[in-house]
């Protein structure tokens, strides 16, 4: 790999990996602030309030994180892949060009009003929270509709020149990739949010402060958790690994770690891919189990990756395999922990169970690992392709951009995004420490217009 | 239809222009105006509810430019490559001085927060500046559709020129002095007292160097780039667009002196856009001009996408632009008058 496309990779990668912690948060959080104000509204309950007004400072900040890193992204296309971006702008513009018009606008301006909500009826509040969950879930979805174009191209023809124009904008927004993926991205971000918010209900309840609210957070967190967990797995997850069988078998094949086609295929627990003897060392493998989820049938033929020629493979099958494995895994984990945490709440246990809040407060950071690790695999199993079948990775970076430049940009990305990861922590665990509802007297002192 | 999308990407790059220009004026007039934590606050307040919005027009025009001239998006964005990269570094800085300064309550905190605020708005106004000057001076595109430029090469603008050079400066310096200008403006219409009074004595100086600028960029321009002015000699209507926007100036000052703060601010609104307009005419039918040979040009025809696109992608933006007019004229409603710290939290 020439080292300008290395990097370039490496920018988006990094850039879009570091990014996607904000809003995987602020997206799953607006349901649930939905759902908190609602309350707040019905019923004029000032618990409610006082938990709503704690999780809109986290929603605020971590809203103002994904903003100013999720400008790098949308100029990156024509920065670092112009040629992709001349390619396939006829068609991908569309879906960017409308998540500016439709999502941002509507994100920003009803984000103004509930940062400076004190000033505005509980019934106005309530409709921002509703304005910032359909634009942040807008936003998920025009994005979304972009990268599921590139991973199954739809409703596009080929100009004259060689370049992609979109010939059916409702078949863009209704590509049938798009249904699974949405629904998978969309509940993954609900479980971000409930675990984050259940985590700081764990510690609240663990350390012995805020008792009322830390069993709001858990109760809030542990069902919303137990459900988009469960969901997770099925159906979305399911009819995610389904559609890739259908349309990508090769991701399929090299991150299950098939590499050659069988009959009966097992579904590797653990193992480490062997490019060398084209086999999985050290395996723990549950046997047909691949067969009989991807085709409900124990001795169906599953394709390996032998089937298919070698220019087409991933070009870093060992990464995409751990990547598949991770999130798999997590999301297993996650299942069980928030089932369990789901039962016990249920049988009125939950807030008596000291190592259960221990569990929930320390898995925390698994649904961003899980998320990041799931992302992986979409795009690295998208490899070789930029867009699958049509362009490859290689032919859609910019011509005169040369490795010193993107080196010198990744550098300072690097950088830049060390500091704001710095200041985001700082920030978050000062909000966390101030805790909920000792709002007004300390911070009409030290708070002014901007503050969050 | 390549003609409609370029008079909406010229009011979405003039409207981003107006409206986070006055953020960037807020923040370059900052330190002058605003001395006490109070004053800091007020200052900060009277643009917190609505810079992020106005942020979002550069944002939606990028992506407007992307879809319906793929081709100038590519060729820009890769060509401008290290600007624009400082540019995305800079608003990065801008966005968290105004949410993270308030945070901490330390004064060393705040200070850091106040000199990013100011040092990234200042050169976020010099840098789109220099950016508009690149674009009217051109560029040099190969046949292939693309170029680079480097931040500077001989600061000429001849044949191989850089991102910077004496004209191109020119043009951000102007930038500099105009959006101070506007958004002294601003805050003048947003505080009282003191900050008031500051604002509108840095107000009355910066307007009448901003007229001092225009006029040198007005005379700059047809030395730099002649094709600019053959669009106005064919019709010659058009010269009311920029003559008009002189005289909204002039008025500016006029209002200023007077004491009519809203029409000041109002005044400057209708300057910087008319003067953007004014340029963009000028270019048109070019988005990109090349140096290199005219022919390499990037116009609204060569460079567009098809025009299944662009009739399909008219029928969603009229709806999508009315409702973004509902949001922000709400919200401006919302924070209308002199910006109080009382109820802010």
């Amino acid at each position: 790999m020439d080292s300008a496309l290395l990097y370039d990779r490496l920018q988006f990668a990094f850039t879009a990996t570091f990014h996607y912690l904000f809003p995987q948060l602020t997206m799953g959080l607006a349901l649930l602030l939905l759902y908190l104000r609602s309350r707040v509204l019905l019923t004029g309950d000032e618990h409610y309030e006082e938990v709503a007004d704690f999780w809109t400072k986290v929603f605020a900040i971590n809203f103002g994180f994904g903003v100013v890193t999720g400008i790098p992204l949308e100029f990156q296309f024509g920065t670092n892949w112009a040629r992709f971006s001349n390619y396939a702008g006829g068609v991908i513009g569309q879906t960017l060009a409308m998540e500016g018009t439709f999502a941002f606008f509507l994100e920003s301006s009803f984000l103004g009003i509930l940062l400076f909500r004190k000033r505005f009826s509980r019934r106005v509040q309530w409709f921002a929270t509703l304005m910032l969950f359909l634009g942040t879930w807008m936003s998920g979805y025009f994005i979304l509709a972009t990268n599921a174009w590139m991973q199954h191209p739809v409703a596009y023809q080929m100009g004259a020149d060689g370049r992609v124009f979109v010939t059916s904008l409702s078949g863009l927004l209704t590509n049938p990739w798009l249904f699974w993926q949405f629904a998978h991205n969309m509940t993954a971000t609900v479980v971000t949010a409930s675990s984050v918010v259940a985590a700081v209900g764990a510690y609240y309840l663990l350390s012995g402060q805020y008792l009322s609210h830390a069993k709001t957070f858990l109760c809030t967190g542990v069902v919303a958790g137990a459900i988009a967990s469960g969901l997770m797995i099925f159906p979305t997850g399911h009819g995610n690994a389904d559609q890739v069988f259908k349309y990508q078998p090769i991701k399929g094949a090299a991150f299950e770690g098939i590499f050659r086609t069988e009959r009966e295929a097992g579904l590797y627990l653990v193992g480490q891919p062997n490019l060398e003897t084209m086999t999985i060392d050290n395996p723990i493998e549950i046997p047909g189990a691949l067969s009989f989820l991807v085709y409900n049938d124990l001795y169906a033929k599953v394709q390996g990756l032998d089937a298919f020629p070698r220019d087409q493979w991933p070009d870093n099958i060992p990464l995409l395999y751990y990547a598949y494995h991770v999130m798999a895994g997590l999301g297993t984990i996650f299942a069980l922990l928030y089932g369990t945490a789901f039962l016990s709440l249920w049988r009125g246990r939950l807030f008596h169970m000291k190592w259960l809040m221990w569990w929930l407060m320390l898995c925390a950071p698994f649904p961003y690992i899980a998320t990041s690790a799931g992302w992986m695999t979409a795009e690295l199993g998208r490899q070789p392709w930029l867009v699958y079948g049509l362009l490859r990775t290689s032919h859609g970076t910019s011509p005169l951009v040369h490795s010193g430049n993107a080196l010198f940009t990744l550098i300072g990305f690097l950088g830049l995004y060390l500091l704001l990861g710095l200041l985001f922590v700082l920030l978050v665990s000062k909000v966390i420490r101030q805790g909920p509802g000792s709002s007004c007297a300390s911070e009409m002192r030290t708070h002014d217009g901007t503050s969050l | 239809m390549e003609t409609a999308w370029f008079i909406i990407l010229t009011v979405m790059l003039a409207m981003y222009v107006v409206l986070d220009g006055f953020d960037f004026g807020v923040g370059m007039v900052y330190p002058f105006v605003a001395r006490t934590e109070t004053e800091r606050r007020t200052a900060l307040t009277s643009i917190g509810p609505v810079w992020n919005a106005n942020e979002v027009w550069l944002i939606a025009a990028a992506a407007v430019l992307f879809f319906a001239y793929p081709k100038a998006y590519a060729a820009g964005f890769s060509g401008f490559y290290l600007a624009l990269i400082l540019v995305l570094w800079l608003l990065i800085f801008r966005g968290l001085a105004l949410e993270l300064r308030t945070q901490v309550d330390h004064v060393l905190w705040r200070q850091a927060w106040d000199r990013a605020f100011t040092t990234s708005s200042l050169l976020l106004a010099m840098v789109f500046g220099t950016a508009l000057g690149n674009l009217i001076r051109g560029v040099p595109l190969n046949r292939e559709g693309y170029f680079f430029v480097p931040f500077w090469t001989d600061f000429q603008p001849g044949s191989d020129p850089g991102i910077l050079d004496w004209f191109t400066i020119l043009i951000g310096l102007t930038s500099v002095v105009i959006l101070a200008f506007h958004g002294a403006n601003y805050l003048v219409v947003k505080t009282e007292g003191v900050l008031y009074q500051r604002a509108v004595s840095i107000a009355w100086i910066l307007g009448w160097v901003s007229a001092g600028c225009t006029a040198l960029t007005v005379a700059a321009v047809p030395m730099v780039q002649p094709n600019l002015s053959l669009n106005f000699s064919r019709h010659p209507v058009v010269y009311l667009a920029p003559v008009i926007g002189v005289i909204v100036l002039g008025y500016s000052l006029y209002f200023r002196l007077r004491r009519r703060d809203i029409s000041a601010f109002v005044a400057s609104c209708i300057f910087i856009f008319l003067m953007l307009v004014s340029v963009m005419f000028g270019m048109y039918p070019y988005i990109l001009l090349s140096t290199t040979d005219l022919a390499f040009s990037l116009t609204v025809f060569n460079a567009a996408t098809d025009s299944y696109g662009l009739t399909s992608g008219i029928v969603w933006f009229v709806g999508g632009f009315l409702l973004i007019l509902v949001y922000q004229i709400y919200l401006y409603f919302q924070f209308r008058g002199k910006t109080r710290l009382d109820d802010a939290h």
